[in-house]
């Protein structure tokens, strides 16, 4: 029994020191700014064309939702409301973060589950560079700024998405439409919708690393290190929204 | 210090200052004890030697090699380098000592990010102990790969070459920095035998331009003996002919993380075990 957990709990562990290496290397000299530019470029630049896509649609499904049921209520009119609160408070951060783990934590995984696997890592470690600082940090920080950057853009584009059906389905005014969705959002669901993707952030690069680092196996090894990054990766976003989620509730209701 | 097996026959350099010295070095992976990649090995490489490190395939060679940098952890006994004791060093620690040893890697690892060229700067701009102004770095780059004779390489990207180009381009990248101390793992693996023939007149002719100290891995005799009986002629740019014992070559025999055999070529051919003998007899039609 202890030994079956003995593999979990090392796993974690080594994800937890890697994760602390990461961040003090934060600290730390040397810096790699050049590797953190292209990080971001890769990461941000390449991921804009899914998070508009799932973020147009995303929102467009929701006002056609959202909007029949209001139907009922004769209450369409507040479609935008409904729309910008669920889409800046849960939609938009989770959305875009498991996107963008698709596309970046499985990246990640497979360059650097490469570069373990034809001693590239050790190469580096030979010739005087630490992986984790050139590699792992230099990740965890692009994605920290884009993942955030991401997620405002993936919300503003649903956005648009649900006033485009809000329009088209149920008729309601352009101006009305954007007018809600304006006044339904609080401070609070602006801290907690960039609250989140930053938290999100840590998971999509330090999981890709992890997996990418702990390699074996030759090729077939970094495709099966990519596959269970791209898993973990979502799935602790989804464990991790409901507990940021707690937290916020929490505050607001700490407030009242 | 144990030293089990002096070897006997070699230009005698026992005076000389030890490069790199294992002390019943063992190593294991994964905690599993019953098959340990390297077993109670003890050896000592003195400054100007070059072994020869024959060995089946797993016996254990790389392991000893990564070993030897630091790359892996010793379960047990102690590694020196350059009269330090790296074991249980820190990464940061070992970078430095790191730095007076250049490395070539078994499938050369080289960055496929970069270019050659800045694959061969890497260790110029990342060793903090290689303290190059920046100025002088391209010509160092260049006349590195001038040395491989790939200069005309410098914009391709690894993928673009060879494999005996890429071998070059490590070999390029390992002596960028003038390392006193040179590993290669298998440099002759997989190749033809010109290519092969090509790298390894390489090998002897970074020996004798700089008198460096080298640890060759290899499964081909040949290589042993072009190292032992050849030396690069700096007028000519061929390969000359010594006479016996004219180079100080160790030939290290390893059997499943074990060092079964530590001496001079005369005493290796001599050898009546069963596994080193088929190291020795082997076809020696596309020796050099
Ligand atoms: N990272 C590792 N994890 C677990 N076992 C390993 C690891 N690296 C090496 N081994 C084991 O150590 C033993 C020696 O491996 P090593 O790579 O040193 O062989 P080798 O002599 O270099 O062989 P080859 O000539 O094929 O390169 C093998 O049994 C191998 O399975
Ligand atoms: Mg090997």
């Amino acid at each position: 029994m202890l030994d079956a957990l003995k593999g979990p709990v090392k796993s974690v562990q080594d994800f937890c020191v890697l994760s602390g290496g990461a961040l003090r290397n934060v600290f730390r000299k040397p810096h790699y700014a050049d590797d953190i530019l292209l990080q971001m470029e890769t990461i941000g630049v390449g991921s804009v064309p899914i998070v508009m896509i799932t973020g147009f649609f995303s929102g467009a499904v929701m006002a056609m939702q959202m909007g029949r049921g209001l139907q009922d209520y004769g209450q369409t009119g507040r479609t935008g409301q409904f729309v910008s609160i669920i889409l800046v408070r849960e939609l938009g951060p989770v959305l875009t973060a498991v996107m963008v783990a698709g596309q970046n934590s499985s990246g990640i995984a497979s360059e650097i589950g490469s570069m373990e696997v034809t001693e590239q890592i050790d190469a580096m470690r030979a010739l005087g560079t630490d992986p984790v600082q050139k590699l792992v940090t230099p990740r965890m920080i692009a994605t920290a700024i884009m993942l955030p950057c991401l997620t405002i853009l993936d919300d503003f584009i649903g956005m648009i998405g649900g006033g485009i059906m809000a329009k088209v389905l149920f008729a309601v005014p352009g101006r009305q439409y954007w007018s809600t969705v304006w006044r339904a959002l609080a401070w609070s669901d602006v801290g907690q919708g960039l609250t989140k993707p930053f938290m999100y952030s840590f998971a999509v690069s330090l999981i890709g690393c992890y997996y990418g680092l702990r390699t074996t196996g030759g090729t077939q090894g970094v495709g099966r290190a990519t596959t269970q990054a791209v898993v973990t990766a979502s799935v602790l976003i989804f464990i991790m929204d409901f507990f940021i989620g707690r937290i916020f509730l929490w505050i607001s209701q700490l407030g009242q | 210090m144990a030293e089990k097996i002096q070897p006997t026959g070699v230009a005698d350099t026992s005076d000389a200052a030890s490069l790199l010295r294992f002390e019943n070095v063992r190593v294991t992976f994964d905690g599993d004890d019953e098959k340990p990649a390297l077993n109670g090995v003890s050896f000592n490489v003195r400054r100007g030697e070059t072994r020869i490190l024959l060995g089946a395939a797993g016996s254990g060679k790389t392991v000893l090699l990564k070993t030897a940098m630091g790359l892996e952890c010793a379960t047990g006994g102690r590694v020196f380098l350059f009269d330090e004791d790296v074991t249980h060093k820190s990464e940061r620690e070992l970078f430095d000592i790191r730095a007076k040893v250049g490395m070539l890697f078994q499938e050369s690892a080289l960055f496929d990010s970069m270019t050659v060229a800045q694959n061969v700067a890497y260790p110029l701009l990342n060793q903090k102990a290689v303290s190059m102004p920046r100025d002088k770095m391209e010509p160092a780059v260049r006349s590195s790969l001038r040395f491989v004779e790939l200069e005309g390489q410098m914009g391709k990207y690894p993928s673009e070459l060879s494999g005996g180009m890429r071998r070059r381009v490590a070999i390029a990248r390992a002596v960028v920095t003038n390392p006193p101390l040179l590993l290669y793992d298998s440099p002759t693996a997989g190749l033809d035998p010109i290519t092969a023939h090509t790298i390894m007149a390489l090998i002897v002719k970074e020996r004798d331009k700089d008198n460096t100290t080298a640890l060759v891995v290899t499964h081909r005799y040949q290589d042993g003996n072009l190292v032992a009986n050849f030396r690069y002629n700096p007028n000519s740019g061929h390969l000359d002919p010594v006479g016996p014992d004219g180079t100080k070559t160790i030939f290290m025999v390893m059997k499943e993380g074990k060092l079964v055999f530590e001496g001079s070529q005369t005493e290796l051919e001599a050898n009546r075990d069963p596994y080193v003998m088929k190291f020795v007899k082997q076809p020696q039609s596309e020796a050099a």
